[in-house]
């Protein structure tokens, strides 16, 4: 196996004993996911009977956006791993090893690509046991909406840590991170049918990614006769945005090492 | 003789301005441990960091085990280990576990590896630790877990950045022995910095002074004792001195550069202990009181106020230790500027 990918997972099973060492953090991780799909979907179970809003079930159409959200909002808290390895000293210790600089980048995300799988079985499992979502697409439609939520997750990940090596504080990323997911979740389809919501909502969704996870889950995961042209647009959109927003990180680290 | 370490002209200035290193330069020999003494702020920590590959030098050139940092640091990194000036140990692993993947970065598999970490947890005593969480451990534990992480791959050159700081001096002299015991026994280069003067005069064997990034005197603790020739007297007087002493003591064969501090008068002889009954007649003479004296072999402190104009706890406590850890080694009547030195009568 090449170098980069060894050390990328010696370095992604670090993070991930780390947190299998807090299942206090595993259990509230999902608390938010669990208030949207269960809470929200609850009270807003009769959105679907808006004319036009092309949906039966409300279940059906909130889970795949929860999960791809739920990718978004734990992986925007990646940076702090980094940041905190920095603060330790840890981060130039494996500096001064041979170990790959890649992997240093990479194995924070393969550790968030390993959890978001396990968060979006679990949604999908509560969408169809407890919500009452049933799923035509399958196990092909859930594996979509689960490379879609990967995808986001890691490119959210990867401008996380970019945005925690560019500036070194903690404050800075929580701030960060809390004014962009929420609004991003917001002026996307996940809560709502983008038709019924105010044009230029509909107009700035194009632009969000999280958006574009959406319609590729959505669509793969509860239409009958899914538009694999549309699936597989969105999820090229997705790889690309992480090419891009790894090449950024790579970047951030490079002038975190020369400004030593 | 063969380098282990040869660094030439090094020059660094940090963004912003600071120039952390104005030309600094020296020889480690193979197999030997060499000092880098210096105040808060000297610019030992740049130097390492440059040596390990972590920084890189505006001017000047380096190389370490015989490849140029600049150009091979891969190749660097593979040569040496680390200790890092701030613990550097992963909290929410096991000893065990920080030195597993320690090695896994070096290449080591197997059982090889295993062994390598158990011989490493039972050499720095954690071996009974080894399953419990590193941050649970106590300051000098998480410090042998560092230096155990920087021997992971067997280096042929050790870099400590003040491997004692912040250890309490029984945990440090403890430490000691376990740096002198591994140059011994793996010869080893090493190239450690250090805020006390009396670690560089315990450990190196060659060192060399940094003071506002430049080297302002190299060579062994003895040749750079022996530079200052003789012992030093410590008069008290009983009341302020006056200056007719200069020109007693001056008459007196084998005492020289005679100093006037308030109370205090400083002088040095070659054979300290026997020119104190002269010296004391010539006071006597004089009609001055005397309180107190000492005598004092030189010390790394005498040198370093020689070198730099500036008593070592002065230089100390005049730069804000910005890790604050560094506070430890001016404590007591720090800032007292001047010739207060009473310390290290060795
Ligand atoms: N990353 C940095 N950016 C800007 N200035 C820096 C940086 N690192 C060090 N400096 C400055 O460079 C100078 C030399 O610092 P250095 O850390 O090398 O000193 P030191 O001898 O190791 O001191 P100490 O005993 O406190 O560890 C200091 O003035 C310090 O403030
Ligand atoms: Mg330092």
């Amino acid at each position: 196996m090449p170098i980069v990918l060894q050390h990328s997972w010696f370095m992604a099973s670090r993070w991930l004993r780390a947190l299998l060492r807090q299942p206090a953090w595993i259990v509230v991780t999902l608390v938010q996911p669990v208030i949207w799909l269960l809470l929200f979907g609850a009270l807003f179970k009769s959105i679907v009977n808006l004319p036009g809003f092309g949906a039966d079930n409300y279940a059906d159409f909130l889970t795949p956006g929860i999960v791809v959200m739920t990718a978004l909002f734990s992986a925007g808290w990646s940076g702090m791993g980094i940041l905190q390895d920095y603060e330790r000293g840890i981060l130039d210790r494996f500096l001064v090893t041979p170990s790959s600089r890649i992997a240093l980048l990479a194995g924070p995300l393969v550790q968030q690509a390993i959890v978001t799988i396990v968060q979006s079985l679990i949604i999908i499992g509560l969408g169809l046991a407890v919500a009452g979502a049933s799923f035509p697409g399958g196990v092909p439609g859930a594996l979509v909406v689960i490379v879609a939520a990967i995808l986001l997750g890691m490119a959210i990940g990867a401008l996380s840590n970019a945005l925690a090596l560019v500036v070194r504080k903690e404050e800075t990323v929580i701030a960060t991170v809390t004014s962009l997911t929420l609004p991003l979740s917001f002026l996307s389809g996940t809560f709502m049918a983008l038709n019924l919501a105010p044009s230029w909502i509909a107009d700035v969704a194009k632009f969000n990614p999280l958006q574009w996870a959406v319609v590729a889950g959505r669509e793969a995961l509860t239409s009958p006769d899914p538009d694999w042209g549309v699936v597989l647009s969105r999820l090229g959109l997705l790889a690309l945005l992480l090419i891009a927003c790894f090449a950024v990180a790579t970047r951030a680290f490079r002038a975190y090492q020369r400004a030593a | 003789m063969n380098a282990a370490i040869e660094a030439e002209g090094l020059v660094k200035t940090y963004p912003g301005g600071v120039r952390a290193l104005d030309g600094v330069g020296f020889r480690v020999a193979a197999g030997t441990i060499f000092g880098l003494l210096g105040p808060n702020g000297a610019g030992k920590s740049t130097t390492v960091k440059i040596l390990t590959t972590l920084s890189r030098a505006d001017a000047g050139t380096a190389r370490v085990a015989g490849l140029d940092v600049g150009r091979e640091p891969v190749a660097v990194r593979r040569a040496i280990g680390v200790v890092g000036q701030k613990n550097a140990v992963d909290g929410e692993a096991t000893g065990r576990e920080n030195l597993l993947l320690q090695g896994r970065l070096y290449g080591l598999r197997g059982r090889a590896l295993s062994a390598r970490v158990d011989d490493l947890l039972e050499r720095f005593r954690l071996a009974d630790a080894a399953d419990r969480f590193a941050k649970g451990y106590s300051g000098g534990m998480q410090r042998r877990l560092d230096v155990a992480l920087g021997l992971v791959a067997r280096p042929q050159v050790l870099f400590l950045d003040e491997p004692t700081t912040g250890l309490d001096p029984e945990v440090r002299v403890a430490m000691w022995e376990e740096i002198s015991t591994l140059a011994r026994e793996e010869g080893l280069t090493i190239l450690l910095t250090t805020h006390y003067l009396e670690e560089a005069d315990q450990l190196a064997s060659q060192l060399a002074i940094v003071d506002r990034g430049r080297i302002v005197a190299e060579g062994s603790p003895e040749q750079l004792k022996a530079e200052l020739r003789g012992d030093r007297i410590t008069i008290e007087l009983d009341g302020d001195g006056v200056a007719s002493v200069h020109e007693a003591l001056a008459r007196v064969g084998g005492v020289r550069e005679v100093a006037l501090d308030g109370r205090l008068l400083h002088a040095r002889a070659d054979q300290g202990a026997r020119a104190v009954p002269a010296v004391l007649a010539a006071l006597e003479s004089e009609g001055v009181s005397v309180a107190a004296v000492t005598v004092a072999r030189a010390s790394l402190d005498d040198v370093y106020l020689r070198h730099t104009g500036r008593t070592f706890e002065s230089a100390d406590a005049g730069h804000a230790a910005p890790d604050g850890d560094g506070a430890a080694a001016s404590a007591g009547e720090a800032g007292a500027a001047g010739e207060t030195t009473a310390s290290g009568s060795r």
